[in-house]
């Protein structure tokens, strides 16, 4: 853990990590949701910085959200109401589920930052006319941004972008991939604070930083005892629960791979080489893995998990579900269908802002690790 | 407050019967489409459907039926079966209950006819897509999604482009399903009568605007049926045209909806379909009346963005700017519209947890309805046909609370 202190502290302090960014001169914009083109933020010069939910009690965000939304959307709205991201220069909402979609309205009527978009991307991705749409949404981010925040985004700019977030996908998949061979190089938190790290840090930092790790995972700097465990995979939508990592390897598993959007759909697919940047990095967004709340074919997820199972020699998988999460919770049956044919062994969490006691957590991990 | 059976029989709305003749005759007719060589598509209840009739495809709604398995109170099993099957009890109870259904031919009429493709138009929620995901899985048959984008502020030119291709894109889906070519007459024809017939219910609508009004919201949900499942055809008018001459007669008359109108609400959201009665009756008792609803008014209110005589071009714009499909500000106005039109004292909201698109903001509306335009607002939740998550005795000491309030505050 030693060799990752920067990154522990910006997972730690996101907001302070994000003050420190504004004071030297960058404005920070948050973001929602793995589909944001965070590229086009980067390259306009901007600091664009994932936003999650929270951690402690939700009270402001009642008054505008009913109970029954996910615990992401209202924790987010809290920490935003509390004057928590009071850091921000503006705020980026890609089209995704129905929740998110209203937050934005609901976050556009009740924020006063200079700068809010939403970037309303098509929900098939299998379509020409989806994908030029796609391309054509990605231009008007750019133009949006560049007007709302003063600033120029060359094509250069993109270039440039699009090189450092290459750079930062091949590394993450790296580690992902040698974690994956060798669970022992590196512990699930670690791992974990690593990926979340890299939608809070500089992107440029990361770009030099993530390299570094790898080489050092090689040399073993990181190993860890995970002698026996047994090999899981995470499926679901966000996994902002650093301590279920923890939990997890208390009672006999490890995670190998997952099909998370604060994990392997981050960095799911490179943009390719090509004339056109905007058209090269919509390609990107319209043939990396989905994520439910968007159509590619009728049974690509689970095929998918499937295949990431399989792959990755996983004993079990686990889908980590966020309460009232409408799209995860549609997919979940199918999915599971998926694996049960497959005679994979699996098991639904169902989470809300808070973990259940660790005690009840680890009976339940632990007697799924029996089943394996 | 007992009235004479004589007085309620003037009350009754007499097109009802004609009204469950009608939908009878269509349910019957897709339930034999096969045996008539023609095609069944399950198409949502916001979809371009005028496309369908122009082909002869008979389009069945899964909504509507939700509405009746509601109505019937048999949402509960079938949303109960669906969690058997692994559906979690938060998702929408429409969408539970239809995927349900098809596997035990549940409901009232014992399950939809099958579908031979599917049409999917997620301008009413991203709910939709995963649903009907589900079902053309189940069927292993042909789904074509309308993908509406958002319009949280604004109606951009790129959306308008990519709408407007899938207008032709939908047009070729069914000429490949149903192998034969669309007749541009007929669908100019459709066209047409679809905005006539949501001309039409939009007037009818508006008697609502006479005091006392003729007809309730829980009468316009149950009127509401044509012009979801039938648009595009000429019985729509012919029927409507006969139930605006009741409306009509019954204002010259003033026949009021309830016995004694003294206080005028407004309805947001779907309705709980298995407590209409209820509700209407427990409203009537303090002289309550729902006289108009952001609901019914869905299938007009986009109206002014479509020409009858360029239906195509402009049906796409007509479809993505929906109620549903717009920001929480310009829903808000249209509430505030309606408050001043139907000239109402409160606002009735439910917050309906099968609904987020609908529900997810209705607090910042209610907020915006309370200060800028004074009137009080009642919150009500459920799940819309899911009649296990009602509570009627908590809903009740609400609905007697607010109408307490009300009576202090109007007179």
């Amino acid at each position: 853990m030693k060799g990752l202190n920067d990154l522990y502290q910006a997972v730690a302090d996101p907001w302070e990590y994000a003050r420190k960014m504004k004071s030297g001169g960058k404005p920070v914009i948050g973001y929602f949701c793995s589909y944001t083109p965070d590229e086009i933020i980067y390259a306009s010069g901007a600091h664009p910085m994932r936003l999650f939910g929270t951690n402690g009690e939700i009270s402001a965000a009642d008054a505008h959200l009913q109970a029954y939304s996910c615990s992401l959307v209202r924790g987010a709205l809290e920490n935003v109401l509390r004057g928590n991201l009071d850091f921000l220069d503006g705020t980026v909402f890609p089209h995704t589920c129905d929740s998110i979609q209203r937050l934005s309205d609901i976050w556009r009527l009740n924020t006063n930052f200079r700068f809010f978009a939403d970037v309303v991307l098509p929900v098939k991705l299998d379509t020409d006319s989806a994908r030029e749409y796609m391309v054509d949404v990605l231009r008007k981010f750019r133009r949006e941004l560049a007007v709302g925040l003063g600033l120029t985004i060359s094509d250069g700019d993109l270039e440039k972008s699009i090189e450092c977030y290459n750079s930062i996908r091949i590394s993450l998949k790296q580690i992902y991939e040698l974690h994956s061979n060798d669970p022992a190089v590196i512990s699930s938190r670690d791992l974990y604070t690593i990926v979340k790290a890299s939608m809070i840090m500089d992107r440029g930092y990361l770009a030099a930083r993530l390299p570094e790790i790898v080489d050092a995972l090689k040399k073993g700097e990181f190993a860890t005892d995970v002698s026996g465990k047994k090999r899981l995979i995470l499926t679901g939508s966000i996994c902002d629960h650093p301590d279920i990592y923890d939990i997890l390897e208390k009672s006999g598993g490890v995670v190998v791979w997952d099909d998370l959007c604060t994990g392997s759909r981050y960095f799911d697919g490179l943009i390719a080489n090509g004339p056109d940047p905007i058209e090269r990095i919509a390609t990107r967004y319209t043939e990396r893995l989905i994520c439910p709340a968007k159509h590619f074919s009728l049974t690509q997820r689970g095929e998918n998990i499937v295949r990431i199972a399989r792959e990755h020699k996983a004993d079990g998988v686990i889908f980590l579900l966020l309460k009232f999460c409408d799209p995860h919770d549609f997919d979940y049956p199918y999915m599971k269908e998926f694996l049960d044919k497959e005679q994979i062994p699996n098991m639904l969490l169902e989470i809300e802002d808070q973990l259940p006691a660790e005690g009840q957590l680890l009976t339940r991990f632990e007697t799924f690790m029996h089943m394996l | 407050m007992s009235e004479t059976q004589e007085n309620k029989d003037k009350r009754k709305i007499r097109s009802a019967k004609k009204m469950r003749q009608i939908m009878t005759e269509y349910y019957v007719e897709a339930k034999t489409a096969r045996d008539n060589n023609r095609l069944i598509a399950w198409i949502t209840s916001g979809g371009p459907v005028e496309p369908l009739i122009a082909m002869d495809i008979i389009p069945v709604y899964p909504e509507n039926y939700g509405a009746m398995i509601g109505a019937s109170k048999m949402g509960g099993d079938l949303c109960q079966k669906a969690e058997e099957m692994g559906y979690s009890g938060d998702l929408c109870s429409y969408a539970r209950a239809d995927i349900a259904c098809s596997t035990v031919d549940g409901g009232p009429i014992g399950g939809l006819p099958k579908p031979d493709m599917l049409v999917c138009c997620n301008n009413i929620c991203g709910t939709v897509l995963k649903w009907y995901e589900i079902q053309a899985r189940y069927y292993n048959i042909p789904l074509f999604i309308f993908d509406t984008p958002f319009c949280h502020t604004e109606y951009s030119r790129e959306a308008r482009k990519y709408v407007r291709r899938q207008v032709d894109e939908y047009i070729q889906f069914l000429e490949n399903v149903s192998k034969k070519k669309i007749d541009y007459d007929r669908m100019n024809e459709v066209g047409k009568l679809s905005v006539e017939g949501q001309r039409l219910w939009q007037t009818i609508l508006d008697t609502t605007m006479n005091k006392p009004s003729p007809m309730t919201a829980f009468d316009a949900f149950f009127f509401l049926a044509l012009i979801v499942t039938l648009r595009g055809q000429q019985i729509v008018i012919d029927f409507y045209q006969e139930l605006l001459a009741e409306m009509q007669e019954r204002v010259k008359n003033k026949i009021s909806a309830i016995t004694n109108e003294r206080y005028r609400l407004l309805w947001d959201n779907l309705p709980i379909w298995y407590r209409l009665k209820w509700l209407s009756d427990t409203f009537a008792a303090h002289d309550a009346c729902l006289v108009a609803d952001t609901y019914t008014s869905a299938w007009c209110g986009s109206m002014k963005y479509i020409n009858e005589n360029d239906f195509l071009d402009t049906m796409a714009e007509g479809y993505t700017r929906i109620y549903l499909n717009i920001g929480v500000d310009e829903m808000a106005k249209t509430v505030f519209e309606m408050i001043d039109k139907y000239d109402v004292h409160g606002l009735v909201m439910h917050s309906n947890r099968s609904c987020k698109p609908y529900s997810l903001g209705q607090y910042d509306i209610q907020k915006m309805v309370q200060e800028q335009k004074g009137v009080p607002c009642l919150m009500i939740e459920s799940h819309m046909i899911d009649e296990r998550s009602f509570s009627e005795s908590q809903t009740l000491t609400r609905i007697d609370a607010f109408m307490e309030m009300l009576k202090q505050k109007v007179g």
